[in-house]
């Protein structure tokens, strides 16, 4: 898919987000939007993956180590033909495979049940350090929120991730810079990251997370890097995409009424 | 009978023969292999051995990962610091995912000896078996040990395998017939049961010996699993000896005496015992020296068993 299509697709996610979080009436939108464009590349170019073999020997597997952002993962895999958006529409209700945070038992493409922050990173280790065991090519892409790199696991992972050279393995930070009760260096500063990452010994990109181009030429950057793995840190707007919501942190979790619900989708260009 | 052995040495030795049988099979430890005893099997598979370093969480998270790409996982660290430290890894990563991983906890409980509180846990089986879905094995010898090692091994999903420091004697013959979720009957009685797991189970034929001297004839159960637990044992215990007492190298709370007392007044209420550790945090000494300030010996057995009768 050219970036022209990728545009086009991501618009189609952040609708496909904003949708489902009215009609759950809670969710994480702000996280959901600014990670879209990522998400859309790896889902729609970057990955081998199949969406009528879900299970498919070989293929590459994405965990959203940031669980809160599970909207995003769903909404590609519907546009990507893994099940129909209308049962996405179920989000969060009693009974629906769409639960708050995502769920590998439930649903197809779903690598791993996330939601507890770090553990989907220190997870997707393990499935990179497997795949080196069984000589597998399939290769482990990870999303993480900059808020989520605060968490202890997140380091114990990325220790041993260069320890044991996984160059099969590539994280994403979405590197917003705002978490639930604000600013990250209100909260708890995690800058200079690119420098702690380069420190524990990956290998680090440094690009603009909605710029498509430079997503692209990260991921192929990271296939041809040997012996480490690499972290690609996206620079991104949360809940970019949807005016009122870029750049607040008010919007991290909590949904669009109707009338905010409606102007977000004529903004994002898709139909209610 | 004389023969003793700890149950990680047993742990140790079986390892190395299920990596031959189990090609999938990946040991990981948390810096402390040759106190796990894992440290054999990294010699002899060193491609399929993981030392993750002194970080148990990853320790934990990365054996999820190993797992859910098709690997059986036995991964090791002490007990205190793989239930405690680890415990929302394990629930969310291994628990919720049904991941096939197997959690050998090594140096459970007071026979950790000088290392003192900091490395005793008393919680890790209350801690364990609140999981949905987690087996929870608590072997008493060294033979027990490697068959019910070997069975969780051939289960698909998580287990929590609790194994001790200290040497222990090994009282059953290799013959024995030890399957998981079906508790063994190391003494028939009549007049009141004991319950025991883990290193309590030979505390509690010491117990029994001594009692039938006296007249009193203890049955006493070796409760190797405690979660699923073996309910049948348990009613028919209640209702023909009218009495039971546990006896567990963990907290009273939480462990094998609040799961065998769930189901005896669900059943058929009848006077119970727990000897365990009372709530407390143990200290540094001899394991011999704390069994005895802590009230785990055979002789705290006996008292119980008196109190019940």
């Amino acid at each position: 898919m050219d970036t022209k299509a990728l545009k086009k697709t991501a618009a189609e996610v952040r609708t496909g987000i904003v949708k489902a979080i009215h009609n759950a009436g809670s969710g994480h939108p702000g996280g959901s939007l600014s990670a879209a464009d990522i998400v859309t590349a790896l889902y729609f170019h970057e990955m081998n993956i199949d969406p009528k073999d879900p299970r498919m020997k070989g293929r590459d597997k994405f965990i959203l180590s940031k669980g809160h952002a599970g909207p995003v993962q769903y909404a590609a895999l519907a546009v990507r033909g893994y099940f129909p958006m209308e049962e996405f529409m179920t989000l969060r209700k009693l009974g629906s495979k769409f639960q708050g945070h995502p769920d590998m038992k439930k649903v197809p493409g779903i690598e791993m049940s996330t939601g507890s922050l770090g553990q989907g990173f220190s997870v997707a280790g393990g499935m990179a350090m497997a795949n080196k065991l069984d000589e597998d090519p399939g290769r482990i892409y990870v999303l993480l929120g900059d808020g989520e790199i605060q968490e202890g696991i997140v380091w114990e992972a990325a220790m041993s991730a260069a320890h044991n050279k996984l160059d099969n393995l590539v994280g994403i930070l979405d590197y917003n810079g705002l978490q639930i009760d604000g600013k990250n260096e209100d909260v708890m500063t995690v800058a200079p990251v690119a420098e702690k990452f380069r420190s524990f010994g990956w290998n680090v990109l440094e690009i603009d997370g909605h710029d498509f181009e430079q997503i692209l030429d990260a991921f192929a950057k990271a296939r041809a890097c040997k012996g480490q793995p690499t972290m690609i840190i996206a620079k991104t707007v949360k809940g970019k995409g949807v005016s009122f919501m870029e750049n607040e942190a008010g919007w991290h979790g909590k949904a669009p009424n109707e009338e905010q619900t409606k102007q977000a989708i004529e903004e994002l260009g898709g139909e209610l | 009978m004389a023969d003793k052995m700890a149950t990680r040495q047993a742990y140790g030795k079986t390892l190395i023969k299920l990596g031959e049988e189990y090609p999938n099979l990946v040991v990981m430890d948390a810096d402390l292999s040759k106190s796990t005893m894992t440290a054999e099997f990294g010699k002899t598979y060193p491609e399929r051995f993981f030392n993750m370093g002194i970080a148990e969480q990853n320790l934990y998270g990365a054996a999820a990962g190993l797992a859910l790409s098709g690997k059986v996982v036995c991964a090791s660290t002490f007990a205190m610091f793989a239930s405690g430290r680890a415990f929302e890894i394990i629930r969310n990563s291994i628990g919720y995912t049904k991941a096939n991983v197997k959690i050998c906890a090594t140096h459970a409980g007071i026979t950790v000896g000088e290392d003192g509180a900091s490395h005793q846990t008393f919680e890790d089986i209350a801690l364990m078996r609140t999981i949905p879905g987690m087996t929870v094995i608590n072997p008493s010898d060294g033979v027990s040990a490697e068959k019910l090692l070997r069975q969780a091994v051939a289960m698909n999903g998580p287990c929590y395998v609790r194994l001790g420091r200290a040497a222990v004697p090994v009282f059953y013959d290799e013959k024995a017939d030890i399957t998981l979720g079906k508790a063994n009957t190391v003494r028939d009685g009549n007049d009141v049961t004991v319950i025991a797991t883990g290193i309590m189970v030979s505390e509690a034929v010491i117990a029994a010996e001594a009692l039938a001297e006296e007249g009193v004839d203890v049955r006493v159960i070796d409760m190797h699993t405690i979660k699923p637990i073996d309910e049948e044992i348990i009613i028919k215990a209640a209702a023909e000896t009218g009495a039971i007492v546990t006896a567990e190298e963990h907290s009273v709370i939480g462990g094998l005496g609040s799961a065998v007392s769930e189901v005896v007044v669900k059943h058929n209420p009848v006077k119970m015992a727990m000897v365990g550790q009372q709530d407390t945090y143990g200290e540094s000494g001899k394991p011999e020296e704390l069994k005895a300030k802590y009230g785990m010996t055979a002789e705290d057995i006996l008292k119980a068993v008196r109190g019940v009768l």
